[in-house]
C-alpha cells in the first residue's frame, strides 16, 4: 500500500461521465473540495449521486473524466486503490456484525490488525480509543454492535473508516435511518471532523444540506444544475433546483367535519418479538375522512402496533374494529377484504416482491379477484391492462411493467405500494413511514395523494416520525411512548415543541408549559 | 450494441463456469490416473453413437425429469426439498404394492391406479417435513434428509420381509427384491429391444402442467410470491404456511409418481437402488435448468447423458460411474459461482469498457479479461 499520510487538502473531478446502457447516469459532472470543507452533493433518487460516489470509491471507472488528488490526477481501479489514497466512505446501509464486539468488527476489516490466526484485538482498542478522543466519538470498544443504537452503529461506522486510515469522508446518506436527535448530533459531530478533513455528504434532506455543508452541488438527470455556497441558499430554493420546481409540501388545512368514527382500537395490548409488552393498552379511534398522526420516536410500539393491526402479530387483549366488526380474530386476507389498506414500514421486503414484474405487483392482493382470475386461471391480458393503467396514473418510471420491481429507485417502489393500495379503494389506510428516505419530489406526491384519499373519506393512519410530515397532514396526532399512547392532541393543539416533548416521554403540564 | 456486450458477457462467463466444471473434474481424473481427454470423449459422444445409448439417455432423464419438476416448485416457493430420494422410494412402494395387490385388474384401470398410489405414497412422505416446518419452523433441510434415512430403511426391511418375492426365499438366493409386477400393471415400451416407455409423455405432459401451475394460476402466483417474499406475501394477506406446505406436498408427490413410473415402466419390480440416485441429482437438474420446466427437460436429459456416458466410462475404461457425482458437484459449484458474477454490475462494467474500447476504440495491451468463474 502506498498509504502516504499526506493531508488531502483538495479533491477534483473534472468532466466525469458515466454511460450505462439506455441511461446517462453522469453527464460530464465537475466537482471539487477544498480543504477542511464540507461539500453536499444533493438530488432526487436517480439523479446520479450513488453513480458518482462509486466512481470516486473505484467501484465504476468513469467514462470520461478525471479525479485529481492535491492536484494529481489519479485512477482509482479498485476500492483499494482510492482508499490507499485516503477516501473513505461510510455506506447507507451499516456493514457491520451485530454479534461481534465494536474492536472486533473493526480489528476485522484492517490487515493491520491480523496477525497470525488471530485479531490484534488489543492494538485495535487502542487505535479506537486514540481515534475516539482525537475526534470526541464516545464508544465502548467491547460492547457488542447489536446492543447500539443506530446513532451508535453510524459512530462505529465512522471511526472504523477513520482506524483504516482515511483522510476524506463520503457519506452516503448518513442521517436516513437516524432519529431527529441522533441526526443533530451527527450535525455537530462532522462539523468538528471538518477541522481536520474534507467530507462529502450526501443527502436529500435539504435542512440538513443547510445546517452542515459549506458547498453545495445540486444533480439532476445526471447533471450539475447548480454548484456554489450553501449559506446564500434556501431549503425551499435548494428543493427548486433539485426537482425543477417549486416544491411546496402540501397541508392539510380542509377543516371540513371529518364522518363517523370507522376504525378503532380498544386496550390492545401485544407482546414484541422479544417478550416484552411493546403494546401497552393502546387505545385510539379514526373517523372517516381523518388522518390521525402516530407521532413517536420509532421503537416505541409503532411496528408491533401495524402489525396488529394488519393481522401478523397476535394480540394478547382487546378489539380492533372496523365499521363496528371486530377484526380482532380475522386472518390478513379477511381484513384486507373489509377495506383495510397498508403501506408497511420497508418497502422492500413487505411491500413489494421484488423479483416479480411490477405487474405482478400491482396484483399481489387482488390476483385472486374475479378480475384477475378465472377460477383458479389468471387473467394475465387484465392484469396487463391495469398495469399499464396504474403506471401512468401514478406515474410510475420504470422501462416496462415487466420490469422487476426490486429494480425501482425507492420512490418509484412506494409509488408502485401507493398505486396498488390506493386503486383497492380501502376504507382504512394504514401508512407506516411512508415518505422515510424518499426525495422531496416523492415526498411531495405521496403527501398530496394521502390528502387526496382523506378527502375521499378514507380514514389513514400515519405513523412517522417526522414531526413535519405529522404536523403538516394530521387531523389528530397521537404520540406514542413505550407502547403508551401518551396524549392525542387535536392539530390545533399541537406544536412541534409539544410533540417533541411527548414523544421523549415528557407528560407532565409543568415541563410542558415551561417548554413553550 | 450493449446489449450484445451483454449477451458476450453472460455466454463468456457460462463458458467460464463450464471450462470450471470441466477442469474440476480433470484434477479427480487426473489423480484417478485416467486418461482425461478419453473420459469426456466417451461420456460426451459414445452414448449418441445407436439407438440404444440414445433410449437410455431418455429412459433416465424421465424421473429426472419429474423428480427436478416438483424440486422446482418446492424452491420457488421458498421451501427446499431435498427428500426426493426418500419420496421416490415411497413411491415405488405404493405404486408396486398396489400392482401386486390387484393383478386381476384391467390395464387401462391399473396402471393409472398404480401411479396414483405411487404419487400419494411420496405425496405422504413429504407431507410430514412439511407440516413441521410449516406449523413448527423445523428445518425442513434437515428434516427432509432424515426422512431420506428412514425410507431407505423401510424401503429395504419390506424388500427383506413382507414385499420379498417368495421365490427368491424358495429357490433362489434371497436377492432383496419383490415379485415381478403383473403386465396388466406395466407402461408399454415404445420402441422393441429398447427400455425407452411412455413415462416420457407423462413428463412432457407434466412439465407443460407445471409451467401452467406456476405461472398462469392464482396457486403457482401464490407459492411463488411466498417463496420470493415471505414477509410481502403474508402483508398481501397469503397464507405462507399453506403454500409451504402445498409446495412440499407437490414436490413429494412428483417425486412419488417418478417412482411409480421408474417400477411400473423400467424395472417391472421393486429393486434394491431403484431411486439411483435420482433424488439428489433431480436438484442438480432443477438448479441447472433455472427452475423451469423448459430448462429442466434440456437438462435432464444433459444429465442422462452424462449418466449413460459414466456408465459406459466404466465399463470401457474401468473410470468409476460415480464420478459423474463429481461432475454434478462441479456443475452446481460453477453455477452458482457463474450466477453470482453475471449479476455483478461492477464486473460487467468492467468487462463491458474492456470490450468497447477493445474493439471500437484504441487497443488496450491488456488483453479482456471476464474474470472466470
Amino acid at each position: 500500500m502506498t498509504n502516504t499520510k499526506d493531508k488531502i487538502y483538495s479533491l477534483e473531478a473534472k468532466g466525469i461521465t458515466k454511460r450505462f446502457p439506455g441511461v446517462l447516469a453522469c453527464d460530464s459532472i465537475d466537482l471539487s473540495i477544498g480543504e477542511n470543507e464540507i461539500l453536499a452533493i444533493v438530488g432526487e433518487n436517480g439523479a446520479g449521486k450513488t453513480t458518482l460516489m462509486n466512481i470516486l470509491m473505484g467501484l465504476y471507472q468513469p467514462d470520461e473524466g478525471e479525479i485529481r488528488i492535491n492536484g494529481r490526477t489519479v485512477r482509482f481501479r479498485t476500492p483499494n486503490d482510492a482508499f490507499a489514497a485516503g477516501i473513505g466512505m461510510v455506506h447507507q446501509n451499516f456493514m457491520l456484525v451485530p454479534n461481534m464486539t465494536v474492536a472486533e468488527n473493526i480489528a476485522l476489516g484492517s490487515r493491520d490488525f491480523h496477525k497470525f490466526l488471530r485479531l490484534d484485538l488489543a492494538g485495535a482498542k487502542k487505535r479506537i480509543i486514540e481515534i475516539s478522543e482525537r475526534f470526541g466519538l464516545p464508544v465502548q470498544p467491547d460492547t457488542y454492535v447489536w446492543q447500539l443504537s443506530v446513532g451508535e452503529q453510524q459512530r462505529v461506522e465512522l471511526i472504523k473508516t477513520l482506524c483504516f486510515g482515511a483522510r476524506f469522508l463520503i457519506l452516503d446518506e448518513p442521517t436516513s435511518a437516524l432519529t431527529p436527535q441522533e441526526t443533530e448530533e451527527l450535525i455537530v459531530l462532522l462539523k468538528r471532523m471538518a477541522q481536520e478533513m474534507s467530507i462529502i455528504f450526501i443527502s436529500h434532506k435539504l435542512a440538513e444540506v443547510t445546517a452542515l455543508s459549506d458547498k453545495v452541488v445540486i444533480l439532476r438527470h445526471g447533471r450539475v444544475v447548480f454548484s456554489g455556497t450553501t449559506s446564500e441558499q434556501t431549503p425551499s430554493g435548494l428543493a427548486a433546483l433539485m426537482t425543477g420546481h417549486e416544491v411546496v409540501l402540501p397541508k392539510n388545512e380542509s377543516s371540513e367535519e371529518c364522518g363517523d368514527v370507522c376504525f378503532e382500537l380498544e386496550n390492545v395490548y401485544a407482546k414484541s418479538d422479544r417478550g416484552y409488552m411493546a403494546l401497552d393498552g393502546v387505545s385510539f379511534s379514526i373517523r372517516q375522512g381523518e388522518i390521525l398522526g402516530l407521532a413517536g420516536v420509532s421503537g416505541n410500539g409503532q411496528k408491533e402496533l401495524a402489525e396488529a393491526i394488519a393481522g401478523l402479530r397476535k394480540i394478547e387483549s382487546g378489539r380492533i374494529n372496523l365499521f363496528g366488526k371486530d377484526l380482532t380474530n380475522m386472518r390478513p386476507r379477511e381484513r384486507i377484504d373489509q377495506g383495510l389498506g397498508y403501506i408497511p414500514e420497508d418497502r422492500n421486503s413487505e411491500g413489494i416482491v421484488p423479483s416479480f414484474s411490477v405487474k405482478e405487483n400491482f396484483i399481489l392482493k387482488d390476483f385472486a379477484s374475479p378480475d384477475f382470475a378465472n377460477g383458479p386461471f389468471l387473467k394475465l391480458k387484465n392484469g396487463e391492462q391495469k398495469a399499464v393503467e396504474l403506471k401512468e396514473k401514478f406515474d410510475i418510471r420504470c422501462p416496462s411493467v415487466t420490469t422487476p420491481a426490486g429494480a425501482l429507485s425507492g420512490g418509484n417502489i412506494q409509488k408502485v405500494i401507493l398505486a396498488r393500495e390506493l386503486a383497492r379503494n380501502p376504507k382504512v389506510l394504514i401508512a407506516v413511514y411512508p415518505t422515510r428516505g424518499l426525495d422531496m419530489g416523492a415526498e411531495e406526491y405521496i403527501h398530496k395523494k394521502l390528502l387526496e384519499m382523506r378527502s375521499q373519506g378514507t380514514a389513514i393512519l400515519l405513523i412517522s416520525e417526522e414531526l413535519e410530515e405529522i404536523m403538516n397532514l394530521s387531523d389528530r396526532i397521537a404520540v406514542i411512548y413505550k407502547g403508551k399512547i401518551l396524549r392525542i392532541l387535536t392539530s390545533r393543539e399541537a406544536s412541534m415543541r409539544s410533540i417533541g416533548l411527548l414523544m421523549a416521554g415528557i407528560t407532565e403540564p409543568m415541563a410542558m408549559e415551561a417548554g413553550q | 450494441m450493449k446489449s450484445t456486450i451483454r449477451i458476450v458477457y453472460i455466454v463468456l462467463i457460462s463458458l467460464a463456469a463450464a471450462v470450471v466444471a470441466m477442469a474440476i473434474a480433470a484434477i479427480v481424473l487426473g489423480i484417478l490416473g485416467a486418461s482425461v481427454t478419453q473420459t469426456f470423449k466417451i461420456i460426451l459422444t459414445e452414448p449418441l453413437k445407436d439407438i440404444v445409448g440414445i433410449t437410455e439417455i431418455l429412459v433416465r432423464a424421465i424421473p429426472l425429469t419429474l423428480v427436478s419438476l416438483g424440486i422446482a416448485i418446492s424452491f420457488r416457493s421458498g421451501i427446499l426439498n431435498i427428500g426426493a430420494e426418500g419420496q421416490i422410494q415411497m413411491g415405488v412402494i405404493a405404486g408396486a404394492a398396489v400392482a401386486i395387490a390387484l393383478p386381476n385388474m384391467p390395464k387401462f384401470l391399473l396402471v393409472p391406479l398404480a401411479l396414483l398410489a405411487g404419487t400419494i405414497g411420496g405425496a405422504l412422505w413429504s407431507f410430514v417435513p412439511g407440516y413441521l416446518r410449516a406449523v413448527l419452523g423445523v428445518n425442513e433441510i434437515l428434516s427432509t434428509v432424515m426422512m431420506n434415512y428412514i425410507a431407505v430403511q423401510f424401503y429395504g426391511f419390506l424388500l427383506r420381509g413382507p414385499m420379498i418375492d417368495p421365490a427368491e426365499l424358495q429357490v433362489g438366493s434371497g436377492t432383496p427384491q419383490s415379485v415381478r409386477l403383473p403386465r396388466s400393471a406395466w407402461i408399454d415400451r415404445i420402441i422393441p429391444g429398447t427400455r425407452l416407455h411412455w413415462g416420457i409423455a407423462i413428463a412432457l405432459v407434466l412439465a407443460l402442467v407445471v409451467y401452467i401451475l406456476l405461472w398462469r394460476t392464482t396457486w403457482g402466483f401464490r407459492m411463488r410470491a411466498a417463496g420470493a417474499s415471505p414477509k410481502s406475501a403474508r402483508y398481501a394477506g397469503i397464507n405462507v404456511e399453506r403454500c409451504l406446505l402445498m409446495a412440499m406436498v407437490l414436490a413429494g408427490a412428483f417425486a412419488g409418481l417418478a417412482g411409480a413410473v421408474e417400477v411400473t415402466g423400467v424395472h417391472r419390480r421393486a429393486i434394491e437402488g431403484i431411486s439411483s440416485n435420482y433424488g439428489f441429482s433431480g436438484v442438480v437438474v432443477a438448479l441447472f435448468g433455472g427452475l423451469h420446466p423448459a430448462g429442466i427437460i434440456p437438462s435432464a436429459v444433459f444429465f442422462g447423458l452424462l449418466l449413460v456416458g459414466a456408465d459406459m466410462t466404466q465399463r470401457m475404461i474401468s473410470i468409476p460411474a460415480n464420478m459423474v457425482l463429481v461432475l454434478q458437484g462441479a456443475v452446481i459449484l460453477s453455477i452458482i459461482s457463474a450466477k453470482m458474477l453475471i449479476n455483478d454490475p461492477y464486473l460487467y462494467d468492467r468487462f463491458a469498457r474492456r470490450f468497447a474500447s477493445g474493439f471500437f476504440g484504441p487497443r488496450r495491451p491488456k488483453t479482456p479479461k471476464e474474470g472466470g468463474a
